[in-house]
């Protein structure tokens, strides 16, 4: 059985190291705050202004000046420190962020990655997601293994616009972990009851 | 000291607005945005505006309400989804967008009122951010050439001033507020409270008055974008 949304939050928490500062984009990467391994502590980031980013707030907790870069409300912790946006892209952009997991709508075999715009059909923009993958020390990709027609996220080359160029290192899908390396995309990992006859047939990039 | 408080938005805002000009305003979605200022421009209906904001607000508050009534020539922005009516004037072109990534542009303003006028960035090489841009080596990697911001108004909401206009914000509302109060020509703060000069702990102040040069108190209804709450 291919793993899950939940099953790959709980695969990608596994990459989380003891004192990291980690930034987890939306959708599926933002699930993973909730397999952080018991004995890891990670604080992290919301691109929005927050270190020590905490749970959703019970109804009583809601604060309209405190919220993600979802634009979901949250709560802080003893650790929470706040900054200005200029101040939160230069800890990004600057190095200090030791990773990130971001969604994506295609990955290519050199670890270009797509994930903010279709042409003519979707224009929302990129929001912090460029300067992330230029500036994160680690970047991870979360997302399913083939589109909703069945093709491969995972190509020799991206059709759309680029987030980055070649900025990923490792992609989890619902079929396993997949590494970026010379010449293609390496498999580390397979879900349970996936074999390489199934990756074979659902992935576009080249395997090494 | 030339006295910096006034009685309203739209009196804080006399003799700044007018047709072309360039706006920049703070604010990270609906969180901490200057939702007095806003009205106010909407009220004096100056036109054709350029306005650098993550964010385009939602359909019926924030910078949405300048876009309803078409007084936006142009967006730099990050992020402008979750609003229909920029869509639909962004498609019938009506609408010019500069998409900016979220980190060049608050360092675009930041720069810009730090007498920076452009600076290098590995955000964005090899995508269509870097078209046009000069592109440099550093250390045997590829930098694009991004320009700071210098806006003829900066429009922004702290939480407290005291009286010489220092202010400080609170939890995530800070976002763009303190890098739009510096890249403006002329910076019109709007606050919760204004508190007596003395009575904030010098050491704390997030952005000195010497970027403020109006400021009102106004009313926040502080509308929120996704109220996600977990079980108590």
């Amino acid at each position: 059985m291919p793993w899950d949304r939940n099953e790959m939050a709980a695969r990608a928490a596994q990459e989380l190291q003891d004192g990291w500062y980690v930034n987890l984009g939306i959708g599926i990467p933002t699930l993973v705050s909730n397999y952080i391994p018991d004995g890891i502590e990670v604080t992290l980031q919301s691109e929005n202004g927050m270190l020590g980013m905490g749970p959703f707030p019970t109804e009583d907790e809601i604060d309209a000046d405190l919220i993600n870069a979802g634009k979901q409300t949250i709560t802080e912790l003893p650790q929470t420190a706040y900054f200005d946006s200029a101040t939160s892209f230069g800890m990004i952009r600057g190095g200090k962020i030791a990773m990130a997991i971001l969604g994506a709508m295609e990955v290519a075999e050199n670890g270009d990655l797509a994930n903010w715009m279709i042409p003519g059909k979707l224009v929302k923009g990129m929001g912090g997601a460029m300067d992330l993958v230029a500036g994160v020390g680690r970047v991870v990709v979360i997302m399913d293994h083939a589109n909703k027609k069945g093709e491969s996220k995972l190509l020799k080359e991206c059709t759309l616009p680029l987030t980055g160029k070649s900025v990923v290192d490792r992609i989890i899908t619902g079929l396993g972990v997949f590494d970026i390396v010379e010449g293609g995309l390496k498999v580390v990992e397979l879900a349970p009851e996936v074999d390489m006859e199934m990756v074979n047939s659902m992935t576009e990039a080249t395997l090494v | 000291m030339a006295k910096k408080i006034y009685g309203s938005a739209a009196e804080a805002l006399d003799g700044l607005l007018f047709d072309g000009m360039f706006i920049a305003a703070g604010g990270f979605g609906l969180c901490g945005i200057p939702e007095n200022l806003i009205s106010a421009i909407v009220a004096n209906g100056a036109k054709d505006l350029t306005i650098a904001s993550n964010n385009a607000g939602v359909d019926d508050f924030g910078l949405g309400l300048l876009l309803q009534t078409r007084q936006v020539k142009k967006m730099l922005s990050s992020y402008v989804g979750e609003n229909d009516t920029f869509m639909q004037q962004y498609l019938s072109g009506e609408l010019e967008l500069e998409f900016n990534p979220q980190g060049t542009l608050a360092e675009r303003m930041r720069a810009g009122g730090a007498g920076i006028p452009g600076f290098y960035t590995k955000t964005g090489v090899g995508t269509v951010i870097a078209e046009g841009k000069e592109v440099k080596n550093f250390d045997g990697q590829d930098y694009i050439l991004e320009r700071g911001i210098v806006a003829d108004l900066s429009i922004v909401k702290a939480w407290k001033a005291d009286e010489t206009g220092n202010c400080i914000f609170r939890k995530t509302a800070r976002n763009f507020n303190p890098p739009a109060a510096m890249c403006g020509k002329t910076c019109v703060v709007e606050v919760e409270e204004i508190v007596p000069t003395g009575s904030l702990d010098p050491d704390l102040i997030h952005l000195p008055g010497i970027y403020v040069n109006r400021l009102i108190k106004g009313d926040h209804e502080k509308r929120i974008e996704q109220r996600t709450v977990r079980a108590a």
